[in-house]
């Protein structure tokens, strides 16, 4: 991990020293462990301040949706996939873009880590390779990151960037044989009744802070449906039906779209595991339609294609 | 999500299609009624005055 930042620095330092981007967009520490934070850095003098580790959960392509200047953007498997979507989507051109692509391992679960240290507050955190150390007052303990990933990266299969410009080290291997909708399959299995009280204690601790929309790079709309008072499409209150019309509908608008990022349970206050609404359309969208979001910039986007030919008489 | 089969229904019916529309909002409704009154996603009224 620490050779990639020593090369995204020099990468960064390199691109403005030939004056090809005006900014670069990257991670830097963060003032908590485990938190490191998105950063526009806008000349060589800053690279230092460029970071790369396993808590790099946040997705960059957040930062890109409608820039008009020259962009260089650090890219894991999932980010580029987003950056892909962005690009399909008109939210920015290929050609504004130097992307750093990084091979991934895959991101530390803070919460897992949390509670593996019973909620003492951890002031440092150290990566080994394979390994972490989490550092309090009175306490240290090392674990071993593969048991402490992030639920979506445990069942990523594109782990590599799909689009770039420059790799920072050559591509890791692929997870193969994860049976990555396991859980999508227990829910389906449910009938509607416990289906219904299933997605309603998930999302019961919401507190409609929406961090999940705003972490995700694929809810740029202007005005989102749920801010909008004129017409007043969901009730502003954390009434539980008006939750679970956000919850569903959130998760609708990003139907074809979603990388499994997992940014918005990450960023969550309470916890909620919303992804449980996004993979089932993304399962959908693999068995129905063989799709998978952001994989090539040539072709159209899942559900802006119709074809005359489609199964499904209702469409016709 | 807990919605059963049957309570919702896609279909794309353009501007031009008026009888296409009467049809599936009969079939919507028949179909519906068949199910009976749903019993979540009900909101009900603020209880606060
Ligand atoms: S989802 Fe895949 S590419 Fe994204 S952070 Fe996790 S392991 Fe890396
Ligand atoms: S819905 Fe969540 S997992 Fe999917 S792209 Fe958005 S932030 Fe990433
Ligand atoms: S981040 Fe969590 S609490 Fe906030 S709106 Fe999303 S699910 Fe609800």
């Amino acid at each position: 991990m620490l050779e990639y930042v020593e090369k995204i620095r020099k990468t960064a330092g390199k691109l403005f020293e030939e004056d090809k981007v005006d900014v670069f967009i990257g991670y830097k520490k963060g003032s908590l462990p485990m938190m490191n934070q998105p950063v526009l850095i806008s000349n060589a003098d800053q690279v230092d301040l460029l970071h790369w580790d396993s808590n790099c959960g946040l997705n960059l392509c957040n930062y890109l949706t409608k820039r008009t200047d020259r962009i260089g953007i650090v890219a894991n498997g999932c980010n580029s996939r987003n950056i892909v979507t962005h690009i399909t989507e008109n939210q920015i051109s290929r050609d504004q873009l130097y992307i750093v692509g990084i091979p991934c391992k895959g991101m530390i679960d803070h919460r897992a880590v949390q509670r593996a240290v019973k909620q003492k507050e951890i002031l440092a955190i150290e990566e080994q390779g394979n390994t972490f150390t989490v550092k309090g007052k009175d306490f240290e303990d090392t674990f071993n990151k593969n048991d402490y990933l992030q639920r979506n990266c445990l069942v990523c299969t594109h782990r590599n960037p799909v689009i770039f410009d420059e790799m920072v080290a050559p591509p890791v291997e692929e997870q193969i044989e994860v049976d990555t909708y396991k859980d999508v399959k227990q829910i389906e299995g449910m009938d509607p009744e416990k289906k219904w009280n299933f997605f309603t204690r998930i999302i019961d601790k919401c507190i409609r802070c929406y961090a999940c929309r705003n972490a995700c790079p694929l809810c740029y709309c202007p005005t989102c449906f749920v801010d909008e008072s004129n017409p007043q499409w969901v009730g502003k209150s954390s009434d539980p039906i008006d939750t679970m019309t956000f919850h569903i509908l959130r998760a609708y608008h990003c139907a074809g779209r979603c990388t499994d990022c997992g940014a918005c349970e990450r960023v969550c206050p309470v916890g909620i595991p919303m992804r449980q609404f996004t993979k089932k359309l993304n399962k959908d969208a693999q068995e129905l339609f063989s799709w998978e979001a952001g994989l090539t910039l040539d072709q159209r986007p899942l559900l802006d294609v119709f074809q005359p030919d489609d199964y499904n008489d209702f469409i016709r | 999500m807990g919605i059963e089969p049957g309570r919702l229904h896609f279909s794309w019916i353009s501007s031009a299609e008026a009888t296409k529309y009467v049809d599936v909002a009969r079939e919507v409704a028949k179909e519906v009624k068949a199910l009976g009154p749903a019993k979540h996603f009900i909101k009900k009224r603020a209880e606060v005055a």
